[in-house]
């Protein structure tokens, strides 16, 4: 399956989309630091990794859904909610990055330059990641081939 | 208050650009991997480095990768019932949100980590 760019769901979001996924973004990371200040880091880390924008992001992408195929004069509840569970999968498959990332702030903040970990953690993020999603792109199709062959 | 402030608009726009990437990214389930992209992170951790020592920012690390650990699981079972239920996207991600308090909080008192 090719990755593709399309920028014209960009006019697809909405100013006030836009300025939603900013104020939760923007809160989330506030609060996370005041929890760190105020209980620690040990409880602060725990909320570099909440699903801040989740739910947001999920509810945008069954409208989007929805409103394509309303245009259209179509009924898309079932598949507004099939495209916010694809994009969950695919959340589920960049946690894997995200223990990765965690893992490279735990075992080498201490000692190395602050913007050499912070681009290794994201680096890490990104190619396992992307490698998550290369692999269950394939797998099913191997054990189908592997099922019809034997 | 200044820190705050700062935090909410590092946070508000690199949250922001991940969101664009998931948006023009195709297909939807490669999209999905910014949703779980270290946005809140790396806007935090940004600032954290210019205030607080290393060591600090391990224990962080550490504990984010239980969070990260209760995202996992957040996002499989949102996905299993977004699949399944007949309430709205926004109603099912809140709902299951215990799940992430849940796991995180869980794996933090498990493997220690509370001091």
């Amino acid at each position: 399956m090719l990755i593709e760019v399309d920028a014209s769901s960009l006019s697809e979001t909405k100013p006030h989309e836009y300025a939603l996924r900013f104020l939760f973004g923007g809160t989330c990371t506030a609060i996370a630091g005041l929890i760190a200040n105020r209980y620690g880091p040990a409880v602060g880390g725990l909320f570099l990794a909440f699903p801040a924008i989740f739910p947001a992001a999920a509810s945008l992408i069954q409208d989007h859904e929805k409103r394509r195929k309303a245009a259209i004069g179509k009924d898309g509840s079932r598949r507004g909610k099939n495209a916010a569970a694809l994009d969950a999968f695919g959340a589920t498959l960049g946690c894997l990055g995200l223990i990765a990332f965690a893992l490279v702030l735990w075992k080498f903040a201490d000692g190395f330059p602050p913007v050499a970990i912070l681009g290794i953690a994201f680096a890490s993020w990104a190619l396992i990641a992307f490698a998550a999603w290369l692999v269950r792109q394939h797998w099913p199709r191997r054990r189908r081939r592997q099922t019809h062959n034997g | 208050m200044t820190e705050i402030l700062i935090r909410f608009l590092i946070g508000g726009l690199v949250v922001s650009a991940f969101s664009v990437c998931g948006d023009v990214l195709r297909p939807k389930s490669f999209a999905g991997l910014f949703g779980a992209a270290p946005s809140v992170a790396l806007a935090s951790l940004a600032l954290t480095f210019t205030q607080r020592p290393g060591s600090y920012v391990a224990l962080e690390g550490r504990s984010m990768v239980f969070g990260a650990i209760g995202f996992l699981t957040y996002a499989y079972v949102a996905g299993q019932l977004l699949k399944r239920s007949q309430s709205g996207a926004l109603v099912v991600t809140v709902a299951a949100m215990p799940i992430w308090f849940g796991i995180s909080f869980g794996c933090l008192f498990m493997f220690g980590g509370m001091n």
